[in-house]
């Protein structure tokens, strides 16, 4: 589905992605682990095309997507939720719902399956986004990602700064949707057992650099855990 | 009583004028965060560009008067409209990642050779409007005596920024222009071409701003190749008035500011007309910076 290939990238003269290769699967959740400042988020902007990459590939359903613009690659399919949320503050949830849908044909309703997964959404749908407590603003991310039907959901740090309760209730839709086997998902966390819990491959970074990678039940074994602690 | 009606109808008529222009201004605003300082030229175009198609192409004659002046409005306004398209492909996109200032430069650059361009064309002579396009009769409002050129100007603005909102509002691409107004990296990651969206408020805003040249030569008859300055400054006045990127807020700050400005003109005095517009600017940007409805800052249209 998705596949990078020795993608480098430079914010200045400084090195942030060291020759980056993996790849996300459909039905399976990629988790991408790592501490603060070692390029998570910079790696996912460079797959959205919000940062440019120095060199290396990246494809997606057998498309090289390298150089495309950000908005073909969600049309393409790719459904972003970026870390910190980025709604719409001053629109409605109903409104910032429609957002997802801007590439879909006009009055396209946001699809049942995103209330079925967060079903507060569906009862705050007159609300402002900017109301909404961090946990619903998370969920109406997701929801608003979802909304455009995408093949391969990329998730930013799902559970910073999120009361627990919710998080289970994001850790409960994730696993759905994974569970229905055509979505690929890449979800980045520093939340460890978060990321075991629900990913079947996991991968590390460390100063730009995937330094560990493997299946999930080795997570444990392979001392990820001591990798992310500071 | 009197006084006050007709200079309160006026103000409507001119103030829905400079809500016209100021839509471009805060539409551009909206999704660069540049002020377009040669959207007051655009609008000079449209003034030119009406006179010189009536003369030349005689729509009234061979359309009758109504659809004459539809026709009239709509080239005029798709002329402008392309000119606006121009300007934005050659004066603002090469700069898109220049700092701020640039495309602030540039700007001005736009806007001296836009005029001159007309000078060279036109000269620097007041031009007449042919005279009799529309009836110059008036019509009785509570037993007084309003010009039907006035109220004509005021609904035909009216029109267009209904039809403005509703297009905002309801359309695809109007729910883009408000996504990228907000939030251009956000947008762009709900699958909006951005650059698609700022050649439509390249369109739209310059062809408003072109139809209020067509709407000012219609209605004093007089036009000049200098008069986007002044026409220009004051829709910017009521785009600040309004809050600036709010599109509700340019239509209410142009009608506000036109029924200020003819209020005070007639109770002041005639020669503070023009400086009552900038001591409104003033006044708001210390009061109120984010003008009347530019409430919270996270809205922008
Ligand atoms: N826009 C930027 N300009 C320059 N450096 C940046 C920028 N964004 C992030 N960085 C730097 O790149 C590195 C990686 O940041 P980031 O990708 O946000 O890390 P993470 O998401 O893993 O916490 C950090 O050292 C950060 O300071
Ligand atoms: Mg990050």
């Amino acid at each position: 589905m998705l596949t990078v290939e020795n993608v480098n990238q430079y914010y200045g003269g400084s090195h942030i992605l060291r020759g980056i290769s993996f790849e996300a699967a459909p039905g399976k959740v990629t988790a991408l682990l790592g501490r603060n400042g070692v390029g998570k988020t910079t790696l996912l902007k460079a797959l959205m095309g919000l940062v440019p990459v120095a060199s290396g590939r990246v494809s997606f359903g057998g498309e090289d997507i390298t150089r495309a613009p950000p908005h073909l690659r969600v049309r393409t399919g790719i459904g972003y939720v970026p870390q910190g949320r980025e709604i719409f503050p001053r629109l409605t949830v109903h409104e910032n719902l429609t957002m997802g849908l801007a590439t879909k044909p006009r009055g396209s309703p946001v699809p049942e399956r995103v209330f079925e997964l967060f079903p507060v959404l569906r009862t705050m749908l007159g609300r402002r986004g900017g109301d909404l407590s961090g946990g619903q603003q998370q969920q109406l991310a997701i929801g608003r990602a979802l909304a455009m039907g995408p093949s391969l959901l990329v998730l930013d740090e799902p559970t910073e700064g999120i009361q627990p309760s919710i998080i289970k209730d994001i850790e409960r839709a994730i696993r759905a949707l994974a569970g229905e086997g055509s979505m690929a998902i890449l979800l980045v966390e520093q939340y460890y057992d978060f990321a075991r819990s629900l990913s079947d491959r996991y991968l590390v970074m460390q100063r730009g650099e995937i330094v560990r990678r493997g299946d999930t039940e080795g997570m444990e074994r392979d001392g990820v855990r001591g990798l992310l602690a500071l | 009583m009197e006084q006050f009606l007709q200079q309160l109808t006026n103000g409507l008529a001119v103030g829905s004028i400079y809500a016209l222009i100021a839509l471009g201004y805060t539409m551009v605003y909206g999704v660069l965060k540049l002020i377009n300082f040669a959207h007051g030229d655009l609008f000079t175009y449209g003034a030119y560009l009406g006179m010189t198609l009536l003369t030349s192409l005689l729509l009234k004659d061979r359309l009758g008067m109504v659809a004459g002046v539809l026709v009239l409005a709509g080239m005029v306004m798709g002329l402008v409209g392309l000119l606006g398209v121009i300007l934005e492909r050659a004066a603002y996109r090469p700069l898109r990642e220049s700092p701020r200032l640039s495309a602030v430069v540039s700007a001005l650059g736009a806007s001296i050779f836009l005029q001159n361009a007309l000078m060279l064309v036109y000269g620097a002579r007041y031009q007449v409007y042919p005279e009799d396009i529309l009836p110059q009769t008036a019509v009785s409002l509570l037993g007084f005596e309003i010009p039907l050129m006035r109220i004509v100007v005021f609904l035909a603005s009216v029109v267009m920024m209904a039809a403005l909102y509703l297009f905002v509002q309801k359309t695809k691409i109007g729910t883009a222009i408000r996504a990228a107004a907000i939030d251009q990296g956000a947008a762009r990651l709900m699958g909006i071409d951005v650059d698609r969206v700022v050649l439509v408020v390249f369109l739209i805003g310059p062809a408003l701003g072109g139809a209020a040249g067509l709407l000012v030569g219609l209605y004093y008859g007089q036009v000049n190749f200098t008069m986007g300055w002044i026409y220009g400054m004051k829709a910017f006045t009521a785009a600040i008035l309004g809050g600036i990127g709010n599109i509700p807020g340019a239509m209410v700050g142009g009608l506000l500011l036109g029924v200020v400005e003819a209020l005070g003109a007639a109770y002041l005095s005639i020669a503070w007309k023009d400086a009552i517009a900038f001591c409104v600017l003033i006044l708001i940007l210390i009061v109120r910076p984010t003008g009347l409805l530019g409430e919270r800052v996270a809205e922008k249209v």
